[in-house]
This record gives C-alpha cells, sequence and structure tokens, in this order.
C-alpha cells in the first residue's frame, strides 16, 4: 500500500508522521481536557441540587 | 433572527452539541481521503520527485495557521466592541489549535526544505514571520494562563492578538512584500494559470477542507470545555461564599 517514494522516503513519511503525532496530540488533549470539564462540572451541579447529600 | 443569540453560552452550547459528531465525521472522511489520495495517489513532481506530497500537509497546516489566527482577531474584536464572553472563550479555544498547525507547517516546510533548498531553515522574509507568528502563539496562550482575573485576561490578549495579526498578514504576504527568499509564491490561486497541477490541486483540496474542519470541530469542543470551566468557577465561587 505505501508507494515508491524512492529516495525521499524517509523525508515524506517522517513529515507525515510528524503531523500524524502533532494532530493526534492535539486532539487527545482537547478531548481529555472536555471529558474532565464535563464530569466535574456534572458533579458540582449534582452536589448543588443536593446539599444534605 | 440575531446572530448574537449564538453568543449566550446556553444557546451555543444547546447549538453546537448536535453539530459536533458529524463535524468530526466530516474532518476524519476528508482527511483520509485527502491524505490518502495526496500520499498514494499523486505522480512524483519532475523536479521536486516525491516529497511534493509533503504539500498535502505542509499547505493546509500553513492556511490554518494564518487563519485560526484571524479568527481569533475577529473574536477579539468582538469582545472588545460587544463583551461577549463566548467570543473571548473562543479565541482561546482556538490558539493551541493554530500553534500546532503553525508547528506543522514549521516543521513540514523544514523537512520539504533540506533536499530542496539545502537547508532546513533560512532567515526567508516568509519563514521568519512564520516563526514570529509562532512566537504569538505561544506569548497568547502563556499570557491567558498568567493572568487570573477572566476578564482582564481576555482585554490583555485581545491586545495581544491585534498586535499579532501584522505577524499573520506578513506570513501570507511576505513573498509579495520582498521579492528575495528562498519560499516560492501561493500554491493557490484564483488564477488556474498559477496554482498547482490539476493532478494535485483535488486532493490538496479536500486536505484543506480537512484541515479547516477539524480546526472547527477541535474550536467547537475546546469553545464547550472553556464554559464549562466558566461555569465551575462561577459556582465554586457562590459556594466559598460565608
Amino acid at each position: 500500500m505505501i508507494p515508491d517514494l524512492g529516495k525521499y522516503a524517509g523525508t515524506v513519511l517522517g513529515a507525515y508522521g510528524i503531523t500524524l503525532v502533532l494532530l493526534a496530540a492535539i486532539i487527545a488533549a482537547s478531548w481529555r481536557r472536555s471529558a474532565r470539564a464535563r464530569r466535574d462540572l456534572k458533579r458540582l451541579e449534582a452536589s448543588r441540587r443536593q446539599p444534605n447529600a | 433572527m440575531s446572530l448574537w443569540r449564538y453568543a449566550n453560552p446556553a444557546e451555543f452550547m444547546r447549538i453546537s452539541g448536535p453539530v459536533l459528531p458529524a463535524l468530526w465525521a466530516a474532518a476524519a472522511l476528508c482527511l483520509v481521503t485527502g491524505l490518502g489520495w495526496g500520499l498514494l495517489f499523486t505522480p512524483d513532481d519532475y523536479q521536486q520527485g516525491s516529497t511534493v506530497k509533503i504539500l498535502f500537509i505542509h499547505v493546509p497546516a500553513a492556511l490554518m495557521a494564518i487563519n485560526a489566527w484571524l479568527m481569533m482577531l475577529a473574536a477579539s474584536l468582538i469582545w472588545f466592541v460587544r463583551r461577549h464572553h463566548v467570543s473571548a472563550l473562543a479565541a482561546r479555544a482556538a490558539a493551541p489549535v493554530g500553534a500546532t498547525m503553525t508547528l506543522i507547517a514549521l516543521a513540514t516546510g523544514a523537512i520539504w526544505g533540506e533536499p530542496m533548498w539545502g537547508t532546513w531553515w533560512a532567515w526567508d522574509p516568509r519563514l521568519t514571520s512564520f516563526f514570529i507568528l509562532f512566537l504569538f502563539y505561544v506569548g497568547y496562550i502563556g499570557l491567558w494562563s498568567a493572568v487570573d482575573e477572566p476578564d482582564t485576561a481576555a482585554d490583555l490578549t485581545a491586545v495581544l492578538c491585534l498586535v499579532g495579526s501584522v505577524f499573520a498578514l506578513l506570513s501570507r504576504y511576505a513573498v509579495l512584500f520582498w521579492s528575495q527568499g528562498l519560499h516560492q509564491g501561493a500554491s493557490l490561486s484564483l488564477d488556474r494559470a498559477s496554482h498547482v497541477d490539476t493532478v494535485f490541486y483535488r486532493p490538496l483540496l479536500l486536505s484543506i477542507a480537512g484541515f479547516f474542519l477539524l480546526f472547527l470541530a477541535l474550536v467547537l469542543t475546546r469553545t464547550r470545555t472553556e464554559i464549562r470551566l466558566r461555569r465551575i468557577r462561577a459556582l465554586q465561587t457562590i459556594e466559598a461564599r460565608p
């Protein structure tokens, strides 16, 4: 499936690799932060609805 | 119906929530198709060989690096004029995404430059203005974190965004202002004769669409997170009152 990139194979695949790693990092960080904020807000709002719980 | 109703945090959350899954799916589809087409099914360039395939990541990332800052500029101006918190939070949410795009453009440009120019880096007008834009992104993110009071942070970062816009525009038009430098002109143009060959053009457009949709999905997700964090701070402040 990988095309014949000739003598520049390392260059091209390196560029794609770095791009995918950086995109995966920002996506993972965004999703993780989003999940944590959603969980914390839900917990806080639940505790306000049940002050004696 | 006014556009400003989306500036209401509750309304923004209500509208953006259902849109997000489709946006993520469209971004993934365009990225996989565009990058797969570009990497696997386009020919080598007669001068650049297979390194031309870096075009499909370098150009979309560079475009989004500049456009992300311009989006932050628009959001900052809305914050200045109308004091809508969602616009300030959207600008904050976009900064790490824009910084990532700038880093991708710089890294892939250096990797591409080494075999084509014989150097990883040159103090060329476009490269230099792009590097300064990256420093502005880092400074912008740092300033948001450094100031505790959210409205003051939004004011200060909006000013920084206005100043940094000079470099965002310079990054785009540097090759027109200064004729010297290693970096070539734009790969895309309204004038069909001056942009890349058709065989590269279509997968490039698809990759650009993928990067744009990914940017939108990330900014919406991160803006929703910022709105939730703001709500958490407000609730904690209320609970802390005697």
